[in-house]
């Protein structure tokens, strides 16, 4: 009971301020908040409903609860249990026959062993170099004040909606063997040859750190946030130096989302698969090795691969979760003291501020910059020049034009709205579901199953479908859904309604149960509660999530490489092949594309939230 | 004839009992208090009248009908929340429209009963304000028009003015008994502070561990609490431990101190009926002790020596030692005492009550 009323009372504090939040959807960092993880981490709120404040008291009416509850258990059986059982069940056989066969062959090949081991390695790197960017940075926004510091707070973010391969791409023609950076060293030093080639670990760990340090970054910035400034200040009044207070005070309560942040690299490092493909060189990922397995029609190795592949990434998303839970007690401090930044007065840091932030913003901004300026190259003029010698719209006019590439933005597109309207919808049954009454432990359960899609590598979902729907199944009778257009819709679907799902979850959890019970008490039914009460203040939530999905889906590589087929190309297998015919302009070009379409929808869905407001 | 009735309702959170076999009776037109320290189980039971919450055993009748298991939006109760849970993407006039419009009310009549309502709580004009723009006292006035606004059978206020400050508390208190008398209707009002409840209710329970100890008129409970539990929460009072002698005989009982060894005197009441010569307790407001230099008559006046003195302004607090029993009194003027001085404490037979120990496990 008082667990109860204290909930409530930090609802209400906290609704206002959310709903702030949720107006700034162009927003990079805002969009990265929309993450799962770090949806939760500065709500005080976990996805498991460990606090009984969240869970609105009136129920849904039986007849409604049992159409949700097949629902989302039809989803969850096709999309997530039976695809997954069915990979480890068939890695588990040879011949129809029981026989750990598979593992005991992939295991004793030094190649595979060596992936894993590449994979973890360049994983534990990859966390530790984000966070080394990261956590200070996190810290320089946070704390101190300087001129431009929010333009490039937002900037700091950037990376997190680039799509991976454009992002990829886009660093090959900077800092690649042939690209920007090495000839204008080569030039201005005379050099042979190029000074460096854009392969093997530097290269990986470099990209790996520019797209995936903002997991650090916004998490870190969004457990500062929490924390209150009193507490500091507590600890300076009892004579603690402020490096005594960093140690004592400030990081052991952000260690709860520093290590979330870690999981969240980790299991996007695991995961990670253009950046290998394209420039990993002699770096053998586990990834890469699954996707050369299938290529050779290696089959059974495949399916062993992306079960050990899985094993690590669920096991980072339990430990995950774990941490989710102790994140509350950072949380409970909601009142107290207010921040304030530490504004840098003296003349010089603040001029080296400037520069260093200006340094870090073109760092940041010029491979995008680069895309842009390479997709207006003429394909073929560019060939020892620093920079491309001639420009031009063809690239564009012909992506654009043509009848063959232009219909991959048709494609992707559409698919992408259709995965992320389905997911919408569907994120409300589950949601409510989860929120509603039930037994704690089918909740985990059910958190634990929408999540996993979205822990699993696009390689291993992907797989996994490919493996249980490219035959006739039991489930689907004789229809088979690999080759169809509608592959690649419930693909992006299994993969990015995760994301709906927890920001729909989080405003859910925001929204004061006492307003429902209000609407309850003055005689609305449920269908009233709901369109009336509910629906309205989720809506920025649930939206924000939904954009957030449909952004992520544009971009999406990993898994449509190895499922799509002529009636379905999207964006990024365009790229792929054009990058791969050396149309260096018409990948650049459409990355460009694919860039503007996604700012402008975040664009669109700012406007249209701030209209609402 | 009761209009809402609990018959024995009890309600577990988890394995937590919050409310234990709660009865009450409501009269028609009357404002009905469930007071008690946080956590006693006041709220669960105003949810549970409200059908925001179902109770595990028991039932609820309103009107002679079984509500138990009615859903709230089937009972007509308005509601007054703490945080006052108005909607925040809509504006005033929407906020206290919200109860006729899932009633399906014609649009007129929609204005003219929301425009009645916001009168009566004195925030014409209002309509178009966003709520979120408004003071915690408007906010609390939006709140109770939107809950009149339904035409409610019963009023429900759980800790509605709690997240106000003193002054405005005290102004709006004034004004919702005003307003409640005057529209006829019957309330139930959650509240931890005696003073409001005192203040506004007809009749009032006190809770405590998910129990009603006591319900009566407030100067009934102030007067004579039945328990210790009920006095020690009603304000302070003086808690004297006592055998009761087996000479005594009714109409009046003897009880000997077990501090003091003082012998007191009281009419025997019919419910009051200590064991003999076991351990009981008696209780007396610090206000209704008298003190005076002499000896004045000779029932229940106790000799003793002034210990310490606290002046708080209108009043001044007296600590006293009668030969080891420790007594408080409230005095408006105590300048004739001293500390050290000596004095007679008399205890006003008709002011001292005798108190069921609530199992015995208070310590005193």
């Amino acid at each position: 009971m008082k667990g109860r009323r204290g909930g409530r009372e930090e609802t209400v504090t906290g609704r206002k301020v959310e709903r702030e939040k949720n107006t700034q959807w162009s927003d990079p960092q805002q969009a990265a908040r929309d993450l799962p993880v770090a949806q939760s981490s500065h709500l005080s709120i976990s996805t498991f409903p460990h606090l009984p404040a969240s869970s609105p008291s009136l129920p849904v009416s039986p007849s409604p609860r049992l159409f949700l509850f097949l629902i989302t258990g039809l989803v969850l059986l096709y999309g997530v249990i039976y695809p997954n059982l069915q990979v480890v069940v068939s890695s588990l056989q040879r011949n129809h026959q029981w026989s750990l066969a598979n593992y005991a062959e992939a295991l004793s090949q030094s190649v595979v062993m060596e992936s894993v081991l590449t994979s973890l390695a360049v994983s534990i790197l990859t966390v530790l170099f984000c966070a080394l960017v990261g956590v200070p940075l996190a810290f320089l926004f946070e704390r101190y004040s300087f001129p431009a510091r929010r333009l490039f707070a937002v900037l700091a973010a950037l990376p997190l909606v680039l799509p991976p391969l454009v992002g990829t791409v886009a660093f090959i023609f900077l800092c690649g063997e042939s690209g920007i950076l090495a000839r204008l060293v080569q030039s201005v030093f005379h050099l042979e040859t190029a000074p460096w080639s854009l392969r093997g670990w530097t290269a990986l760990l470099l990209f790996h750190t520019y797209t995936m340090y903002p997991f650090f970054y916004v998490l870190t910035t969004a457990g500062l946030r929490r924390i209150d400034a009193g507490l500091a200040e507590a600890g300076r009044s009892l004579g603690a130096g402020s490096v005594y207070v960093l140690f004592r005070v400030v990081l052991p309560q952000l260690t709860p989302s520093l290590i979330a942040a870690g999981l969240l690299t980790f299991m996007t490092s695991m995961a990670s698969f253009s950046a290998p493909l394209l420039f990993g060189g002699g770096v053998r990922v586990l990834t890469l090795e699954i996707f050369t397995a299938r290529q050779r029609g290696d089959l059974e190795l495949a399916l062993t691969e992306t079960v050990i592949l899985a094993a690590f990434s669920l096991g980072a998303l339990i430990f995950f979760q774990r941490y989710e839970g102790t994140r509350k007690f950072a949380a409970a401090a909601t009142k107290g003291t207010g921040r304030r930044l530490r504004p840098i007065t003296g003349g010089k840091a603040r001029a080296a501020a400037m520069v260093g932030g200006l340094i870090f913003a073109s760092l940041l901004v010029l491979p995008v910059a680069t895309l842009v300026m390479v997709s207006f190259a003429r394909d073929g003029r560019w060939t020892t020049q620093t920079l491309p010698p001639a420009y031009t719209l063809a690239n564009y006019a012909r992506i654009l034009t043509e009848k063959d590439a232009s219909g991959v933005f048709i494609n992707s597109l559409s698919m992408s709205a259709i995965a992320a309207l389905a997911a919408l919808l569907w994120s409300f049954c589950v949601v409510t579901l989860a929120m509603g009454k039930g037994r704690r432990a089918w909740k985990r359960l059910l958190s634990l199953l929408v999540l996993i899609p979205w822990a699993l590598p696009g390689t291993v979902v992907a797989v996994a479908l490919a493996e249980t729907y490219g035959k006739p199944s039991p489930l689907l009778g004789s229809y088979v859904l690999i080759g169809t257009f509608w592959i690649l819709p419930v693909v992006y679907f299994l993969r990015f309604m995760p994301l709906v799902v927890r920001a729909l979850q989080a405003s859910m959890e925001q929204l004061d149960p006492a307003l429902e019970e209000a609407a309850g008490s003055l005689g609305a039914r449920w269908w009233q509660r709901f369109r009336r009460v509910t629906l309205p203040l989720v809506w920025p939530g649930a939206a924000a999530g939904t954009l957030l999905a449909f952004v992520i889906a544009l971009g999406e590589y990993v898994a449509s490489v190895l499922l799509f087929v002529p009636s379905n190309r999207p964006i990024s297998i365009a790229i792929a092949s054009e990058l791969r015919d050396f149309n260096l302009g018409a990948a650049a070009a459409y990355g460009v594309v694919l860039i503007l379409i996604i700012g402008v929808s975040l664009l669109v869905g700012a406007r249209f939230d701030r209209t609402r407001a | 004839m009761a209009i809402l009735s609990l018959k024995n309702v009890s309600k577990h959170f988890d394995s937590t009992p919050a409310v234990a076999e709660v009865s009450l009776n409501v009269e028609r037109g009357e404002f009905f208090g469930l007071l008690g320290p946080s956590g006693c189980g006041k709220t669960t039971t105003l949810r549970m009248i409200a059908g925001l919450e179902k109770p595990d055993f028991g039932t609820i009748e309103f009107e002679g009908k079984d509500i138990t298991n009615l859903s709230p939006e089937h009972r007509g109760f308005g509601m007054v929340f703490q945080n006052y849970a108005l909607f925040p993407h809509l504006n005033v006039f929407e906020n206290v429209a919200f109860g006729l419009r899932a009633r399906h009310k014609p649009k007129p009549e929609i204005a003219e009963r929301v425009t009645s309502a916001l009168e009566l709580v004195q925030l014409p004009k209002y309509e178009k304000r966003r709520v979120d723009e408004l003071s915690g006292g408007q906010q609390q006035r939006v709140a109770i028009a939107r809950a009149i606004a339904i035409e409610p059978a019963l009023l429900l206020f759980d800790e509605p003015l709690s997240n106000l400050d003193v002054a405005l508390r005290e102004e709006t208190r004034g004004e919702l008994r005003e307003l409640v008398n005057r529209l006829g209707l019957t309330a139930v009002y959650v509240t931890h502070d005696q003073e409001e409840a005192f203040a506004l209710c007809d009749r009032t329970s006190v809770m405590m561990r998910g129990c009603i100890l006591q319900t009566g008129k407030p100067r009934e409970l102030y007067e004579h609490p039945a328990q210790i539990s009920v006095a020690r929460f009603l304000g302070r009072n003086n808690i004297i431990k006592v055998t009761r002698l087996s000479s005594s005989n009714p109409p009046f009982s003897e009880f000997k101190t077990l501090q003091g060894d003082h012998t007191l005197r009281l009419p025997t009441r019919d419910n009051e009926l200590a064991s003999m010569n076991k351990p009981s307790v008696l209780a007396i407001r610090p206000e209704h002790l008298l003190i005076t230099r002499n000896s004045e008559g000779s029932e229940n006046v106790l000799p003793a020596r002034v210990r310490e003195l606290n002046f708080a302004g209108a009043t001044s607090s007296i600590k006293l030692d009668a030969n080891g029993l420790q007594l408080e009194a409230l005095v408006l003027q105590s300048g004739s005492f001293a500390i050290g001085d000596s004095c007679f404490i008399t205890l006003p037979a008709e002011w001292l009550s005798l108190l069921k120990d609530g199992g015995g496990t208070e310590t005193v």
